[in-house]
């Protein structure tokens, strides 16, 4: 009899390849940027996209794995953003445009003579690193509790999932919440006592993106690799078998949803001291799909397919809206469609199957 | 000199018509003259005063002048001219009706902010004896506003006495009422009447009227005037609840018509369409093309438009279902992502052929103004018609479902396709012609949409949300519960928007809902039985 592995090898041959290629791609790009080469300017949206796609690699381990449907995952992507930020806005200190050393310039602007309770603390950069990890998670754990232990699955997930980033949004837009309203928080000039505009700090920037790209590539793949990744595949194909077994369905998937929005908190803070601004339109239904619309393309369920997706989706972002931003919507509508329709298993899965005709015509 | 000599007739055949030669432009008694050439402020008080007690069409225009700052006295003689306008040369003197251009030495009796406001008073007074009834109903009306000016008791007397017209006779007793309370010097039989009065009327003014009374000495009058300011106030709380529930009410038929079609395509069919808000939009353009069409008559479009953005829409629904839904049914996520793509290419199609600002739609005539149901209470027109017209489609949508043969098949195909299709029902005909129907639907809700928000390109987005909560709020499957869902979360947010501000009581909803849906994951009236457990 076949013994059914129940664990697969950590460092599989994709995992060791994709670790590779980041890595040396990672590492060409750092060098040619020091030398002068490739302009910085190029760095800075390599960074940017590295954190779009840690946030796809988020979305996959959920999208991927446990078969649900997010449609609001940049919420902890931007809650990740908004304690970065409130960091960077905290460390602005008096150099900002009305001086004040503790009130933060849209305080000052809205006559606000103290600083809200909840923003204490992140003048410490180790707090708001924590902050980064710890607002995403709970709020991921509250919502999973509530709604995966309601049983709350399938097209209603994705639409509460949905709603939900879309009241964050109305709610980051208030004034009066403290974070900025409409214009967010911009304006950042030092991070850890180093100025964001030197072209050393964007290339350390993107080294850091690139390094936690592989970190967190790693720590998913731990996950997938491990008993927990075989009962999430249990989970997504069979959910009530995987109960009548015994497991407890709700605790799998809440843990995973929290790891999930963890790493999508940290792709968050590394992206805004690369923008330098986070708002509000961050937390837009949009900017959500299209994270899940890169995973799609890429093709789910297989990790580097969900990076090279948000690669090729944001790329072609670029190109379109520098070129033809008519086109772009076009362009992007036209994909969702094409991909569900021709591409289900993506681009991944289309190499997989070209590769595997070969081996058979061998 | 002879040329000024006939400009100076002709005005004085324009002013004072077919009089002599030297006639004044105004004729005031030679007190009056000296008190306004004075440059005392008392002397000029006291000229107000005379003019506006004894006032005259004539008096009326000279005050109306002097408070405009058109009036110049010759410190010298004592001559008063009038300018013609502030920009003009021309003075004319008011003696003999000459004209003099940019006469030297000449001062403006200039009125303080305290006198222009007696001469407003005066002027108003003297509106209430203006020959037109119009002018007197504005000017009676006026008296019953909050915070008016009082005027004489005996005025109000000597106006009745004369008024033939009733409305204004009522407008004016009710005035006279008001004016009383507040005096709080009438006898008791008169008080009583009087707060009365102010009772049945329960506006703002007569609140204050009645409250003006609530301090005074007689504990009978004290206690009825306290008795009538509560009677009013309960009358305006239930009037602006009464509002409220209106307000809540068009806001609910809104979001019941936005989401009735999906109700058909998610609720019936089980298909998810992304794109559902921007069929609404479609719905919403095809009437302002249609008004582009037919300038002169917009309520001949609006109607056209009925139809005509059911067949636009219910069209493009088609075509989404045979080009790409057809293929990703059993696939609800695919078919999510897919249709979102379709409302993003929707989305700039329109704006590429519209221009991405917002287009004026007309509101027909029919539409406009109030219906005036009581002093605190009144409806707007284009509200109640979107009421009714939620109500008819509506029914109309439920009549389709629950009479006729495409209901049954549809009905049929959503609950055992295979089993359908066995008793000869054509599954793929019925799935595109209901996908018709639901988008044909969204484009009804655009046509009512146009009449209350901006048409442009992301009509549809800020109501695709709202129009998902309301299916499932409702639960899906169930239009009554589409309609029971809709008017609540209307109704809901209408209370909640002032206390919260409309922004919060938005997302008080989105909360409250994500957690009703975690208790009942069907909604209100949940599908029964073995079609829904799939």
């Amino acid at each position: 009899m076949e013994k059914i592995r129940l664990q697969e090898k950590l460092f599989n041959r994709p995992t060791v390849s994709f670790l590779t290629v980041t890595g040396t791609l990672g590492a060409i790009v750092v060098v040619l940027a020091a030398i002068g080469i490739l302009p910085v300017y190029t760095v800075n949206l390599l960074g940017k996209y590295v954190t779009y796609a840690i946030l796809a690699l988020s979305v996959d381990m959920i999208w991927g794995y446990l078969g649900i449907l997010t449609l609001g995952h940049c919420v902890f992507f931007a809650l990740g953003g908004y304690a970065m930020g409130m960091y960077l806005t905290r460390s602005i200190g008096a150099q900002g445009v009305y001086g004040d050393p503790v009130l933060p310039d849209f305080m000052v602007f809205l006559n606000w003579h103290e600083l809200p309770w909840y923003w204490h603390g992140f003048e410490y950069f180790a707090f708001a690193a924590v902050m980064v990890i710890l607002v995403p998670a709970a709020l991921a754990w509250v919502f999973g509790k509530l709604a995966f232990g309601s049983r709350v699955s399938g097209v209603y997930l994705s639409i509460i999932t949905q709603a939900l980033t879309y009241a964050m949004m109305l709610a980051f837009f208030l004034n009066e919440l403290g974070f900025g309203g409409n214009n967010g928080l911009t304006d950042f000039k030092t991070l850890l006592g180093f100025s964001l505009s030197t072209d050393a700090m964007r290339i350390m920037l993107f080294a850091c993106s690139v390094a936690a790209l592989m970190i967190s590539y790693i720590i998913c793949r731990s996950v997938v690799a491990s008993r927990l990744g075989r009962l999430c595949v249990a989970v997504r194909d069979a959910e009530s078998r995987v109960r009548f077994i015994g497991y407890r369905v709700e605790n799998i998937k809440l843990w995973i949803f929290v790891l999930s929005a963890i790493i999508a908190g940290i792709a968050g803070a590394l992206y805004v001291p690369q923008v330098g601004i986070i708002n509000p339109s961050e937390f837009s239904p949009v900017n959500s799909i299209e994270i899940v619309v890169c995973v799609a393309l890429g093709g789910r369920g297989r990790l580097y397919g969900a990076v090279v997706g948000a690669f090729i989706v944001h790329f072609a972002k670029t190109c379109f809206t520098n070129a033809f931003p008519e086109v772009w919507l076009f362009a992007l509508g036209g994909l969702f469609v094409a991909v569900t329709l021709f591409l289900p298993r993506g681009v991944a899965g289309l190499a997989d199957s070209l590769l595997s005709s070969r081996a058979r015509a061998n | 000199m002879f040329a000024s000599m006939r400009k100076a007739l002709l005005l004085c055949l324009m002013t004072i018509g077919m009089q002599s030669f030297a006639a004044p432009v105004y004729d005031l008694s030679p007190e009056v003259a000296t008190s306004v050439a004075s440059s005392s402020v008392r002397d000029r008080d006291s000229a107000i005063k005379a003019l506006g007690d004894d006032i005259s069409e004539q008096n009326a225009d000279f005050l109306k002048k002097l408070s405009s700052g058109l009036i110049y006295v010759d410190p010298d003689s004592g001559e008063i001219y009038v300018r013609q306008s502030r920009s003009s040369d021309t003075y004319t003197r008011v003696s003999d009706g000459s004209q003099v251009q940019a006469p030297q030495g000449l001062r403006r009796s200039a009125v303080s902010t305290q006198q222009r406001k007696a001469i407003n008073g005066y002027l108003r007074s003297f509106q209430l004896f203006s020959e037109d009834p119009a002018v007197r109903l504005k000017a009676a009306q006026e008296l019953v506003s909050p915070n008016a000016k009082p005027i004489a008791l005996e005025t109000f007397d000597k106006l009745m006495s004369k008024e033939q017209d009733k409305e204004i006779y009522s407008v004016l007793k009710l005035a006279r009422a008001q004016a009383l309370s507040k005096l709080g010097t009438a006898g008791r039989q008169e008080t009583f009447e009087a707060l009365d009065l102010l009772e049945s009327d329960s506006s703002v003014a007569s609140l204050q009227a009645a409250q003006a009374l609530e301090q005074s000495k007689d504990p009978q009058i004290a206690s009825a005037a306290r008795y009538a300011s509560g009677y009013i106030k309960f009358c305006q709380k239930l009037s602006d609840f009464t509002m409220t529930l209106f307000f809540g009410l068009s806001l609910g038929s809104v979001l019941v018509l936005a989401a009735v079609g999906l109700a058909i395509t998610f609720g019936v069919m089980g298909v998810i369409n992304m794109a559902h808000g921007e069929l609404i939009m479609i719905g919403a353009y095809t009437v302002w093309i249609i008004q582009q069409l037919l300038p002169q008559n917009p309520g001949l479009a609006l109607f056209l438009s009925i139809p005509g953005a059911f067949v636009v829409s219910g069209f493009m629904g088609i075509l989404i279902e045979r080009l790409v839904i057809r293929h990703l049914y059993g696939r609800p996520l695919e078919t999510l992502l897919a249709t979102f793509g379709i409302s993003l290419i929707l989305q700039q199609l329109v704006r590429t052929l519209f221009s991405p600002l917002n287009r004026a739609v007309t509101t027909p005539e029919f539409m406009r103004g109030t219906l005036q149901i009581s002093t605190n209470l009144s409806f707007t027109w284009n509200r109640i018609c979107i009421i009714c017209f939620c109500m008819i489609v509506f029914f109309v949508i439920l009549a389709i479902m629950k009479k006729t043969r495409l209901g049954l098949e549809v009905r049929a195909v959503s609950q055992n396709r295979p089993i359908a299709r066995a008793l000869g029902i054509r599954a793929a005909k019925v799935d595109a012609l209901t996908f018709g129907l639901g988008s044909g639907v969204a484009g009804m809700a655009g046509v009512a949409l146009s009449q209350i928000t901006n048409v442009g390109p992301n009509l549809g987005q800020n109501y695709i949300v709202d129009s998902f909560m309301v299916v499932v709020f409702g639960g899906a499957g169930n239009l009554w519960g589409t309609l029971t869902g809709g008017l609540i979360m209307g109704v809901v947010n209408k209370l909640l928007e002032p206390v919260s501000g409309a922004m919060l009581s938005k997302i008080i909803i989105l909360v409250a809902l994500i957690l009703f849906i975690q208790k009942r994951p069907r909604g209100l009236f949940p599908q029964r039985g073995r079609a829904a457990e799939d």
